[in-house]
């Protein structure tokens, strides 16, 4: 190999290109975030209708579980021809990804709740609004932020897929790298992606044990 | 509207599922590939490429995580294994591995594609194994059987459901993670797509996702049947009841 050095790792790359860098990562973050809170949007309401109209709860279960195994490469390419080329596809697809993991476990964490918790709130006289809020999302917490933690990370991950329709955040970086044969801008995009999805797993653990304050004596006693 | 047609046409395109050469192309150096522009071809090519990647995750993960869910150790390293995977950009692999030494074309993301079924399997087999009722281990130890014999005979039958359970999670998602392989020059469904994205026919990327997402739902469908016959009749019936 008499080629010109290509390492896998460059200060200098980062240093000469931190401002497409940067620019990526803010598009990759704001995509997941964006992503995750309308999913959790839409999500919500869904797993709440599944738990109380136990009717509905399969067919909404059955069609998060057959939308899952659509790969997401089909996905956004499915959608391309419908929504264009950027955000919105991109958006769309993310959504659908992460809508699927929080929906299972919001009824996973509602149905958990304590069905003696919940017969003596109703008989304590809280209407169901009031005992969603008060009392079964609360007690759902743990699970909820379980599903949200994992939509996240694999939100970050899937991000980068959006390339094929040419707005991949990081995922842009590191096709670009391989066209150009370019290894630090691959592996500088891969090694972002990476922390974003670290970053994002703590900040959620962290709120979740800050809106837990009960989980987190309990485990100190 | 016209998408849709063009989709229907693509479908229904004889030459598209044949190609014009037949399912495989001969390469320069007198070997053979499977042809490009035939539905058939790279279906084969995208089944097999799924294949050999769970079949190497399988090889690896399933004696490791056997072994560690008899022993009961490691099952953080299991856990650890499985989250972190999930953040790693399958993209990001298949790039590395392109612009590595291991090259473009199906053994990259063959390998790739093995690294993200390993999780699965390994996570499932060591939940299986460990979870067994230690009552049940210690029935069969005081009865005289060996360590390995109540390792395969009395906790690996009972590991069963679940070790199906993952080897079904990770070849759907391998079948949904292989069409990316078209992405660095590799073969399989994701060529259609592909194809069509770049020459903006959306019907034919559109009939490429139909044909992806029917071959995963398809997989799913097989696999839980192997899932359903690998399990015991009393474990089944114990499942639906706690289900």
């Amino acid at each position: 190999m008499d080629a010109p050095d290509n390492p896998w790792l460059s200060l200098d790359y980062l240093e000469r290109n931190w401002d497409e860098v940067s620019e990526q990562l803010v598009i990759h973050t704001t995509l997941t975030l964006q992503a995750l809170a309308i999913a959790f949007a839409i999500a919500f309401p869904l797993a709440v209708i599944a738990r109380r109209a136990p009717r509905l709860s399969s067919p909404i279960m059955g069609v998060s579980g057959v939308l899952y195994t659509i790969p997401s490469f089909a996905l956004f390419g499915l959608l391309a021809p419908f929504t264009g080329i950027g955000r919105t596809t991109v958006l769309i697809g993310l959504v659908a990804y992460a809508l699927l993991v929080l929906v299972r476990n919001i009824v996973v964490g509602l149905q958990g709740v304590d069905r003696d918790v919940t017969d003596a709130a109703r008989g304590m006289g809280y209407t169901p609004m009031r005992l969603l809020l008060q009392v079964e999302l609360p007690n759902a917490l743990p699970s909820i932020i379980a599903g949200l933690r994992i939509a996240a990370v694999s939100t970050v991950a899937l991000v980068t897929v959006g390339v094929v329709v040419g707005y991949g955040g990081l995922g842009q970086l590191m096709f670009r790298g391989l066209q150009s044969d370019y290894r630090a801008q691959i592996m500088t995009a891969t090694l972002l992606c990476l922390a974003l999805a670290l970053v994002l797993d703590l900040l959620l653990a962290l709120a979740g044990r800050l809106a837990m304050p009960w989980a987190r004596r309990r485990t100190a006693a | 509207m016209s998408t849709l047609s063009e989709a229907w046409a693509y479908l229904t395109t004889a030459e598209n599922w044949t190609g014009a050469n037949g399912i495989t192309t001969p390469t320069f150096d007198g070997g053979w590939r499977f042809a490009q522009d035939s539905i058939i071809a790279l279906t084969l090519e995208h089944l097999w490429m799924s294949f050999a990647a769970v079949a190497l995750a399988v090889v690896v993960a399933l004696p490791l995580g056997v072994f560690l869910g008899h022993v009961r150790k490691g099952g953080a390293v299991t856990v650890v294994t499985s989250n972190v995977s999930r953040a790693v950009p399958t993209l990001a692999l298949l790039t590395l591995f392109a612009a590595s030494a291991i090259g473009f074309g199906n053994n990259a993301v063959i390998l790739a594609a093995a690294i993200f079924a390993f999780p699965p399997i390994l996570s499932n087999a060591f939940t299986g194994m460990a979870d067994v009722d230690p009552d049940i281990r210690e029935a069969a130890l005081g009865q005289g059987m060996t360590r390995f014999q109540v390792a395969t005979r009395v906790e690996l039958p009972l590991a069963v459901p679940l070790i199906a359970a993952g080897l079904r999670t990770a070849a759907v998602q391998t079948v949904a993670t292989v069409p990316l392989a078209a992405l660095v020059a590799g073969g399989g469904m994701g060529v259609i797509i592909n194809t069509g994205l770049a020459t903006q026919r959306y019907g034919q990327v559109l009939a490429g996702a139909v044909l992806v997402a029917a071959v995963a739902l398809v997989t799913d469908g097989v696999m839980a049947r192997i899932q359903h016959a690998a399990t015991a009749k009393p474990l089944r019936e114990a499942a639906a009841a706690t289900a």
